[in-house]
């Protein structure tokens, strides 16, 4: 592939600086590198939420590309609305130039409140590259439970208690929940792997049709680390396996990134002040290695199944 | 200008708006089927399946949806229409009010429908009430010409006062009612409506952010920009209205009208196609009147409620000694309907207002029978007293 740092240094930077992400936040590296990778000219359409509220602070916008926000729950409604725009002012000749249309919305607004609509739109087709942003909480709101929070996580409604260690239960799989709607593109990503994801992101924009990516981006706040510690607390996610890197290409799961030395999810957990109760709570971890080992086995076979090419995949370049 | 040239066909409300929105031939229209308001929908997906229309029809998941949709097409510069009731419109409660903050010109027709609970299909206008303070323009209409006619309408005061407008039909009644209905040409449509020109637009110019967060050294500036458009939206009322009758040559009152003897004394104040009932009524009473055995009681009609046209209301109800606000709605706190409660804000201060009484009727599609409407003459001549808010036709609640 022809996207190499070199060239991306050239493109100028995306997001405005002045923005009021806090210090380590992991969405601005995604919206950063959405902005300098993308060839085309975009729409941006973002969910309620923290990249939503620190990047448009009246009279201040961090975006450069035209920008929409109407409210929570809605991000991918709003979008079809644009889509179907676009498409309406092409066919009178109101539009010469039509823009890809870029959603982007939190796991708050994409695995709870918003999946709904997103799954709507999906259905419809509609053409667009829908993006979460998955820091696993409700953070914007003082970092509550999500269904993308994982077990043993302490959030401020799920405690570490003296009775109950943490959120329960697992994650949803949101990924997976994208790609039984058979759109044509849908992948997994992580900060960490800027050049996997750089990749994701202009293959999913060439999609013409529903793409989905959903990024891991670790929140400082919510999970409780050094706030240079975000990429690498990225890295070490992928490597323990717990956020896969894959993507499922008009029905083709493959798997992108394959760590060369898997690490214990424990790793991931001890750089991580939201889990450090789990210490006096040692059965929550080993349910959740068993959990990260049972899905990097079905994905693994998922992957081994998809062994022909799918349908012919979108020029990559 | 020559007054345009018309055919007489027979339409239901709903077939009205979808006529309406054919001429109009909006760039997008998303929506969600719900009773009574389905039919224009389904009127208008065949227009779309035809190629009778261009619009990109967008058959979304949820009402909450239909409205996230118009909102994202309108910002994007489209003229947008859509369509709901009751539940539907409930469910879209919180984007009306980001429809209108964002001063998105987007215009939706509402087939009046009883909210729940108990679940109830038919009509009333409880849920149109629930969005009256949402920031948007509201149209109650009295017959399927007038819905046809304020389908187009709407769509220029909209775009005009930069102010989402909706249209509201009583559900049954008018959504499923035929009658016979004068329709424009669509040239004549197009030329009333003219291109869209959106004041600000997603996809076109320099790239804008819509929607940002505005904090408290903001805010207020935006709320009462927005009340300002309101003040605004009336005069475009006037404007397009009269525009309006001058190019199809009608005469649909741009705010209210008043109906019946014109040395009437009292008057029955209501929304919607009612009008053509509580006509009726004083029409018979006033021809009793002249062999002096029946009654001089007049019908005002008001067909703009929201911009709320205060001095109208004022200047018409001062010159009746009593007002019976009758309505399809109640607010339950105690005070009535919403029609009254801001009835007699109008009236505060008038040196002679008139006695309000009033009463609240049709709920869930509960027909107004003649002997309501007698018990409310009763009331007007003051032949008998009653509360100031009082129910008709409810069953050991009767006056």
């Amino acid at each position: 592939m022809s996207l190499n740092l070199r060239e991306l240094s050239t493109h100028g930077e995306g997001l405005a600086p002045g923005h009021r992400a806090c210090a380590g936040c992991g969405f601005p590296p995604i919206v950063r590198l959405l902005l300098t990778a993308a060839k085309q000219p975009l729409v941006v359409i973002n969910a309620t939420g923290c990249m939503e509220v620190v990047t448009t602070i009246y009279p201040y916008s961090a975006w450069p590309v035209p920008y929409l926000h109407s409210a929570f729950e809605n991000a991918a409604a709003t979008a079809s609305g644009v889509e179907a725009a676009v498409r309406a002012l092409v066919r009178r000749g109101r539009l010469d130039a039509p823009p890809k249309i870029v959603t982007i919305g939190g796991d708050g607004g994409t695995y709870d409140i918003g999946l709904q609509s997103l799954s709507g739109a999906l259905e419809r087709g509609h053409d667009m590259l829908y993006i979460c942003y998955n820091n696993e909480g409700y953070m914007n709101t003082g970092i509550q439970r999500s269904s993308a929070t994982p077990p043993g996580a302490r959030t401020t409604t799920t405690p570490a208690g003296r009775v109950i260690p943490g959120k329960v239960e697992f994650r949803k799989d949101l990924t997976e929940i994208v790609a039984a709607h058979n759109i044509p593109y849908a992948a997994q990503a992580s900060i960490s792997h800027w050049g996997d994801l750089a990749k994701k992101i202009t293959k999913a924009l060439a999609v013409q049709g529903p793409s989905f990516l959903n990024v891991l981006a670790p929140c400082q706040p919510g999970w409780d680390y050094p706030t240079n510690l975000t990429v690498e607390l990225s890295q070490v996610a992928v490597d323990a396996h717990y956020w896969p890197l894959y993507e499922v290409d008009r029905g083709h799961w493959r798997i992108t990134v394959k760590p060369a030395r898997v690490r214990p999810v424990a790793d991931w957990l001890a750089m991580q002040g939201r889990f450090k109760h789990l210490a006096a709570a040692p059965d929550v971890a080993e349910r959740l290695q068993r959990w990260v080992d049972e899905n990097w086995a079905a994905l693994q076979a998922k992957a081994a199944m998809s062994t022909g090419q799918g349908h012919a995949a979108p020029a990559v370049t | 200008m020559a007054v345009a040239t018309r055919r007489r066909i027979g339409l239901t409300g709903n077939d009205a708006v979808a006529m309406a929105w054919r001429q109009i031939d909006p760039d997008v229209v998303a929506a969600y089927p719900i009773t009574p308001s389905t039919g224009i929908v389904e009127k208008f997906s065949q227009f779309v399946a035809d190629g009778d229309v261009g619009t990109i029809f967008v058959p979304v998941e949820s009402e909450h949806s239909a409205m996230s949709a118009c909102i994202g097409a309108a910002a994007g510069g489209a003229r947008v229409t859509t369509a709901t009731a009751s539940q539907g419109l409930a469910l879209m409660h919180e984007m009306l009010y980001i429809a209108a903050g964002l001063r998105l010109p987007i215009t939706m027709a509402v087939a009046n429908r009883a909210l729940s609970a108990p679940l109830n299909i038919h009509g009333d206008h409880s849920d149109a009430m629930g969005s009256r303070d949402a920031g948007w323009i509201q149209f109650y209409c009295r017959d399927v010409q007038e819905t046809y006619e304020t389908a187009i309408l709407a769509v220029r005061v909209a775009e005009a006062a930069r102010v989402p407008a909706m249209v509201c039909l009583d559900g049954f009644t008018l959504s499923h009612g035929l009658e016979p209905v004068d329709v424009f040409d669509d040239d004549d449509v197009h030329a009333f409506i003219g291109v869209p020109q959106p004041a600000y637009s997603l996809l076109t110019g320099p790239p804008i952010t819509i929607g940002p967060l505005a904090l408290p050294d903001s805010y207020m500036e935006f709320r009462r920009a927005q009340a300002e458009a309101m003040t605004i939206a009336l005069h475009c009322v006037e404007e397009a209205t009269e525009a309006f009758n001058r190019r199809f040559g009608r005469a649909v009152p741009p705010i209210l009208e008043t109906i019946g003897p014109e040395d009437a004394e009292s008057a029955i104040l209501l929304l919607g196609s009612t009008a053509d009932v509580a006509a009726d009524a004083v029409a018979r009473w006033a021809d009793a009147a002249r062999n002096n055995a029946g009654r001089k009681i007049a019908v005002v009609r008001l067909r703009l409620f929201r911009p709320f046209p205060a001095m109208a209301v004022r200047t018409t109800l001062t010159r009746f000694s009593r007002v019976a606000v009758l309505e399809r709605a109640d607010t339950l706190s105690t005070l009535g309907g919403p029609l009254v409660v801001d009835t007699a804000a109008a009236l505060y201060g008038a040196a002679t207002p008139p006695r309000l009484f009033n009463r609240i009727f049709g709920l869930g599609g509960r027909d107004l029978r003649p002997a309501d409407l007698e018990a409310v003459a009763s009331l007007l001549l003051g032949e008998v007293d009653g509360p100031p808010v009082g129910y008709l036709g409810v069953r050991g609640d009767e006056p």
